[in-house]
C-alpha cells in the first residue's frame, strides 16, 4: 500500500517532484529550456536538478524557442522522450509553428507513421503583475488545435502527476501551468505520483450548481464553494483538466445532477473555453438546465499591471460568489 | 566509378524526371490535385546527395520531395497513389504530394519552409544521446535561408555539435522572388561558417559534383558528429508549382540554365567516356516508362479511405 499520509508541498516543489521522477525512471528523457540548467530555472522549478542529472539531461538552451521546440520534437521522433520547456506562454507564439504544424499533424499527416511523444511545458497565467505581454491565458488557443493533448495544472495533486503520465502519451502534450501558484502550499498524499489525463475531476460534489472550471480558476472556484456552503448553496467543482480531447462526459454528467452551471476561466472570453464548454452543455444537456449556462471569463483587454487592475481583469472568488447567487436565487 | 554506378545515377535522374513529367500530365488530367511542385532540372541534387547516406540515416525534406523519395528507394507506386490522394499511398493519402513519409528513408515532405530544419537537429541529437551511427540530412531551400528558423537551427546544431549534414539547394528563386531580392548576402555559402559549421559549394547540375561534395561532407558528419552545410546550385526547369505564370523570370534564362542539364550533362560525359552506349540510355528508358507506367497504374487501382474513418491518427489511440 502506497503512504497515504498528507504532506505540505509547494506547487513548485510538486512540478519539480515529478520532473525529478521522470529523470530517474526513463533514461529516454531529457529536459530542455531556456535557464533550466545553471540558472536553476526561470521560476527555480528545476532547480538543482542539472547538479543531479549533468548538463546532457539538464539543457540549457539559446533564447531561440522555435529551433528548440522542434529540436525537441525532432529528438522525440527519433527515439527519445523531451520535456520542452518554454518559459511562459507568451514566448511560445514563437514555437506555435512548431508545436501546431509539426507536432500536431505529423502522426495524421503520415498516415499513422510518425508519433511524436514530446512534452512541453510552459507557464502561464495573470497574478503577477506582469503586465500585457508576460500575463496570458492561451489554453484555448492549443485547445483549440486537433493531434495536442492540452492539460492545465489547476492542483498540486496535478502537479505532481501529469507530466509523469503526459511522458507515456505517444502523442505531443501541451501542460499549462500557473506561475501565481508557485509558492502556494497545499496537502497532497506523500505517495502522489501519475494521475489519469483523461478526465475531469470533481474537486467538490454538491447538488446545486456546477462550477466548471480548470487551471487558476480551480482554487478559487473551491474557496467560492466553501463561502457558498456558509449560504447553504451546495456547488460542484469540475476541474476539467484535460482542454483537449475534453472529457464531455463528465461535463455532462455534473450539468445532469446539479442542472446548473457556471463556466469560469481566466482566458478572455471571446472563443475560449467557456464558450466551447457552454456550447456542448447546449447540444447535449439543454433539458437538463433549469437556468441559462453562465460564464465568468478574463475581461478582454491586455492584462494591464497595476494591482488593482490587474485583479479586475478576472474573476475572482468574490465574483464567482455573486455570479452563483444570482443563478440560484429563485 | 564502376559502370553500374554511373547507370545507377543516371536511372535515378531518369525516374525523377520522367516521373514528374507523368505527374505534370495526371495534374492536367485532375488525376492529380492540391499544389504538385516539380523538382525538375533539379534532379542531381538528391541523387547525389542520397549516394553517400546510409539507409538508417534520417532525410528530411520540403514540399518539392518527389525526387528525395524516389532517390532514397522508395516505391513509385506508393508515391504515385500518395499524390491521387489513395489510402494505399505512402502516408495513406493524407499527406499528398508536399507530404511524402516512409519512416527514417523520408521524414516528409514538409510544407513550412524551415520548419523542418530545427526537427533535423532534433533527430540528430537523439542519434547523438542513443550512441547511434546514424546522421540527419535535411534538404531545403535558398528561400528557407532567409528564415529564422534556419539561423536558429544551425547555431543550435554547432552549438550541440550534433551531426547533420544542411543541404541548401539553391534554385535561385524563393517561389517567384529571385535570390538578389531576398538576400543581403547571397553567398549563401558565407552563412554556415558564421556559425562556425563546415561549408562547402557544389555545382548541383552536375551529379558526380554533388555525390563527392556529399560524400565528403557525410563522411566528416558521421566521423565528427558534427554540422555541415552543403549548398547546392541548381536550377528549376519549370515553374514553383502549377499554379505558376512565371512572370518572374525570363524564358531566355530558362532555356540558358537547360543547356546544363544535369541528365544529359551525365549521359554525354558517359557516351564520350565510352562508358555506355545509346543502347544503354535507352533500356533505362524503357525501363523507367515501365516503372512510371507501373506506378500510375499502382494509383489509378488504389482505394479511398473511408469518410468513416476520416479521424483516425489525428491521436494514436483513434
Amino acid at each position: 500500500m502506497g503512504d497515504k499520509t498528507g504532506i505540505l508541498i509547494t506547487y513548485r516543489e510538486a512540478l519539480k517532484q515529478a520532473l525529478r521522477e521522470a529523470l530517474l525512471s526513463d533514461e529516454r528523457v531529457f529536459l530542455l529550456g531556456e535557464d533550466v540548467g545553471r540558472y536553476g530555472g526561470a521560476f527555480a522549478v528545476s532547480k538543482g536538478l542539472l547538479q543531479e542529472f549533468g548538463p546532457e539531461r539538464i539543457m540549457d538552451v539559446p533564447l531561440s524557442e522555435s529551433g528548440f521546440t522542434g529540436a525537441g520534437i525532432g529528438a522525440a521522433l527519433a527515439g527519445m522522450r523531451p520535456i520542452v520547456e518554454v518559459m511562459t506562454v507568451n514566448f511560445s507564439l514563437l514555437a506555435m509553428d512548431q508545436i501546431v504544424n509539426n507536432a500536431a499533424t505529423l502522426l495524421h499527416m503520415s498516415g499513422g507513421q510518425l508519433n511524436v511523444p514530446v512534452v512541453i511545458r510552459m507557464g502561464c497565467g495573470i497574478g503577477r503583475q506582469l503586465a500585457a505581454q508576460h500575463s496570458h491565458s492561451w489554453e484555448p488557443l492549443y485547445a483549440h488545435i486537433p493531434g495536442l493533448i492540452v492539460l492545465s495544472v489547476g492542483t498540486h495533486e496535478d502537479a505532481r502527476g501529469m507530466l509523469l503520465s503526459a511522458l507515456k502519451s505517444p502523442d505531443p502534450v501541451v501542460i499549462f501551468e500557473y506561475t501565481y501558484m508557485l509558492n502556494l502550499e497545499k496537502e497532497i498524499p506523500a505517495d502522489a505520483g501519475a494521475v489519469d489525463i483523461t478526465r475531469a475531476k470533481v474537486r467538490r460534489e454538491g447538488r446545486d450548481i456546477s462550477i466548471i472550471t480548470y487551471g487558476a480558476g480551480v482554487y478559487k472556484a473551491l474557496d467560492a464553494a466553501a463561502e457558498l456552503a456558509a449560504a447553504g448553496i451546495e456547488a460542484e467543482v469540475l476541474d476539467l483538466r484535460v482542454l483537449r480531447p475534453l472529457d464531455e462526459a463528465s461535463v455532462i454528467a455534473s450539468v445532469a445532477k446539479t442542472h446548473r452551471a457556471l463556466v469560469v476561466e481566466e482566458a478572455w472570453r471571446s472563443g475560449g473555453i467557456a464558450a466551447e464548454i457552454s456550447a456542448r452543455i447546449m447540444e447535449k444537456a439543454f433539458y437538463e438546465l433549469d437556468a441559462p449556462v453562465q460564464r465568468l471569463c478574463g475581461v478582454e483587454v491586455p492584462i494591464p499591471y497595476p494591482k488593482h487592475l490587474e485583479d479586475a481583469s478576472v474573476p475572482q472568488i468574490a465574483d464567482i460568489v455573486n455570479a452563483v447567487k444570482k443563478m440560484i436565487k429563485p | 566509378m564502376e559502370k553500374a554506378q554511373y547507370l545507377r545515377l543516371l536511372y535515378q535522374m531518369l525516374l525523377i524526371r520522367r516521373f514528374e513529367e507523368k505527374c505534370a500530365e495526371m495534374y492536367a488530367k485532375t488525376n492529380i490535385r492540391g499544389f504538385l511542385h516539380l523538382y525538375i532540372g533539379e534532379e542531381a541534387v538528391a541523387v547525389g546527395v542520397t549516394q553517400a547516406l546510409a539507409g538508417d540515416d534520417y532525410v528530411l525534406a520540403t514540399y518539392r520531395e518527389h525526387g528525395h523519395a524516389l532517390a532514397r528507394g522508395m516505391d513509385a507506386g506508393a508515391i504515385m497513389a500518395e499524390m491521387y490522394g489513395k489510402q494505399e499511398g505512402c502516408s495513406r493519402g493524407r499527406g499528398g504530394s508536399m507530404h511524402l513519409f516512409d519512416g527514417q528513408k523520408l521524414c516528409g515532405g514538409n510544407a513550412i519552409v524551415a520548419g523542418h530544419l530545427s526537427m533535423a537537429v532534433g533527430m540528430a541529437l537523439a542519434a547523438k544521446k542513443q550512441q547511434q551511427n546514424r546522421i540527419a540530412c535535411c534538404f531545403f531551400g535558398e528561400g528557407a535561408a532567409a528564415e529564422g528558423e534556419f539561423h536558429e537551427a544551425m547555431n543550435l546544431a554547432a552549438l550541440w555539435q550534433v551531426p547533420v549534414l544542411f543541404v541548401c539547394e539553391n534554385n535561385y528563386y524563393a517561389m517567384g522572388t529571385a535570390l538578389r531580392f531576398s538576400h543581403a548576402v547571397q553567398e549563401l555559402e558565407k552563412k554556415g561558417p558564421a556559425y562556425g559549421i563546415e561549408t562547402a559549394v557544389a555545382d548541383g547540375m552536375d551529379v558526380l559534383a554533388v555525390e563527392r561534395a556529399a560524400r565528403e561532407a557525410v563522411e566528416k558528419v558521421r566521423a565528427a558528429g558534427k554540422p555541415y552545410f552543403l549548398v547546392c546550385n541548381t536550377y528549376r526547369f519549370r515553374a514553383h508549382s502549377m499554379f505558376d505564370a512565371e512572370l518572374y523570370r525570363d524564358k531566355s534564362e530558362v532555356e540558358e540554365w537547360k543547356k546544363r542539364d544535369p541528365i544529359p550533362r551525365l549521359s554525354d560525359f558517359l557516351l564520350t567516356k565510352k562508358v555506355i552506349t545509346e543502347q544503354d540510355i535507352e533500356d533505362l528508358e524503357n525501363r523507367v516508362a515501365a516503372e512510371v507506367q507501373k506506378a500510375v497504374d499502382f494509383a489509378e487501382g488504389g482505394t479511398w479511405e473511408p469518410v468513416e474513418q476520416l479521424t483516425k491518427f489525428v491521436y494514436s489511440s483513434d
